[in-house]
């Protein structure tokens, strides 16, 4: 194992903002970052002067090929006006923009900035769902493109071999999906706000005026093992159990922990911060466990001198229902081959012991890719801060929350830990 | 034909010719599949082509319905799903690979641990498609 890590000096944040996510076709990448900025200066309880803002750290990662144009760090300080401080873009897959956050995090704790914005956005949605496979399908190996793997497919196959050791079935999916929808509705800025059970309803509903027969489901796993309703992409997985193509932005204020004070009373603090890289499919020594998610979450544990049951909630990169299982597992926070029971038996819901994607995870959020790693953060920074409104994690005395991102099909993970003090 | 420096074009080289080879650790003794031509666990260079029998079995799978431009060019789509698999080869290695001869629109039936066989005609689709592994249940259910 790795030494432990520290920083050389505190990291704090004390403000965030982010676009809705969802299909916007008619907004660009800067149109999404602004709105974003927009509500990220509103955020700041004492206010701030952004031209105060020392750098921007900012995570993309498709516009090369879906909008044809890089070199999205200088185009973005000048769209916020903040021409000529220095801009670097990062690039980790969906991971991109953690590794931001985690570069602003050493710039600042290394003394060299004191205020940091730190951001991250995509979009996606003027593509063609094969186009966004494709260009997703970048961050696989050469050798899974080559053997026709796209992301579904990886998870899916993830997902027999996860079935085969443990005995779980698609129903166990479900039971994700199910929670995510729940957490969804009750989330304004989310690309799916309703629950299975209102989508159910309002296609009867829509059937019945169409004069059809409506579908007769009587439960909400009758409507996900509904071949019409719920069809699979790369079996086993299936349409509600991937993640969204998403248009969004999100961003948040990251300052040297003695400068608090002045931006807010309500300060959360970086606690603990991990990342490590990942095999391949094919040389991967576990199918059913993402080793970087292993050896992030420990690096960030032994930082904050933390366990997983210290954890109180926490964001999950959940790209397709059995990632969320699988990482919940290698986060400590249920033993290998548990956490489908988890789920089942509603552990991980907003209700439970341990909430898992209280912002509806990036099924019901949406998954800007380049702006997931930063907008799970702001959704771990609104609950430590009371500030979750319908979706509040109802738990009271909240200190300590994660974010855990992926990027690639493990290439990349990240684990965050912040801390209400 | 094993003087060839270890490389991807010359493993999908072999592979046209019906041939699967790995690259073998003349330290470790550890062979790799698809080649490579560095040792990941002592990082020295001194790699031997070898070759491997082209069986295995079933370690994970996935039914494609939605696949990439050149899969679709070859005529798969949702009514026509292709079969993507991890496979462990008898030697050790672990590949990705595509499956042909199962029904991909009855997924349920497809066990892990099926064995497997590498087809011989191994470079399907044109100029377009990326070297393939293509494997087949075997035949032999005493493999």
């Amino acid at each position: 194992m790795t030494r432990k890590r520290k920083l050389g000096r505190g990291v704090s944040v004390v403000g965030a903002g982010m676009s809705p996510f969802g299909l916007f076709v008619d907004r660009n990448s800067t149109d999404l970052f602004i709105e974003a900025f927009q509500e990220m200066l509103g955020s700041v309880d004492k206010g701030f002067e952004p031209n105060d803002i020392d750098a921007l750290y900012v995570g993309n990662f498709t516009n090369d090929v879906f909008v044809q144009q890089s070199h999205w760090g200088a185009i973005l300080v000048d769209a916020l006006g903040l021409t000529p401080r220095p801009a670097t873009r990062t690039e980790g897959a969906c991971a991109s923009s953690a590794l931001a956050f985690r570069e602003a995090v050493f710039a600042i704790a290394s003394g060299f900035y004191d205020i940091v914005l730190v951001g991250g956005f995509e979009q996606m949605s003027k593509q063609s769902t094969e186009q966004v496979a494709e260009g997703l399908a970048l961050a696989a190996s050469p050798y899974e493109r080559e053997a026709g793997f796209t992301y579904p497919g990886v998870f899916g196959a993830i997902a027999t071999a996860y079935f085969d050791r443990y005995g779980a079935t698609r129903e166990h999916l479900m039971n994700v999906t199910i929670k995510s929808h729940e957490n969804g509705r009750l989330n304004p800025k989310a690309q799916h706000q309703r629950s299975i059970r209102e989508i159910m309803s309002s296609r009867i509903e829509k059937a019945a005026s169409k004069g059809e027969s409506p579908p007769d489901w009587q439960d909400e796993k009758e409507f996900l093992g509904d071949p019409k309703a719920n069809p699979a992409i790369a079996w086993p997985t299936h349409l509600f159990d991937c993640s969204p193509i998403s248009d969004g932005a999100a961003c948040l204020l990251l300052v040297g922990e003695e400068l608090t004070a002045s931006f807010t009373d309500t300060p959360i603090h970086v606690r603990g911060l991990g990342q490590a890289s990942g095999r391949n499919l094919h040389t991967a020594d576990d199918l059913t466990s993402f080793e970087a998610t292993r050896f992030a979450s420990r690096e960030a544990y032994q930082m904050a001198d933390l366990s997983p049951s210290d954890i109180q909630f926490a964001e999950v990169h959940d790209c397709f229902s059995i990632a969320e299982i699988l990482h919940g597992e290698d986060l400590g926070f249920f033993e290998p081959g548990t956490g489908f029971k988890a789920v089942e038996e509603g552990l991980t819901r907003l209700d439970g012991p341990k909430p898992i994607n209280t912002s509806g995870g990036l099924k019901c959020k949406g998954h800007p890719v380049g702006a997931t790693g930063a907008a799970q953060l702001i959704e771990v920074w609104q609950q430590l801060r009371g500030a979750a409104g319908e979706r509040q994690v109802p738990a009271r005395d909240l200190r300590f929350g994660a974010a855990h991102t992926m990027g690639g099909t493990g290439g990349t993970c990240t684990f965050t830990i912040l801390e209400r003090r | 034909m094993t003087d060839h420096a270890i490389s991807d074009s010359a493993f999908a080289a072999f592979l046209k010719q019906g041939q699967l080879k790995g690259s073998r650790c003349t330290a470790c003794d550890v062979v790799f599949v698809p080649p490579r031509g560095m040792c990941p666990q002592c990082h020295k260079a001194d790699m031997q082509w070898t070759p491997m029998a082209g069986t295995g079995r079933l370690l994970a799978f996935t039914c494609i319905a939605i696949g990439p431009p050149w899969m679709a060019a070859l005529g798969y789509d949702r009514e026509h799903p292709y079969c993507s698999a991890v496979i462990e080869l008898d030697e050790g290695p672990r590949v990705v690979a595509r499956i042909e001869g199962v029904d991909t629109n009855r997924p349920e039936n497809i066990r892990i641990g099926t064995r497997l066989v590498l087809r011989q005609d191994a470079s399907d689709g044109g100029d377009d498609a990326p070297a393939c592994l293509i494997f087949t249940p075997s035949l032999h259910t005493s493999d």
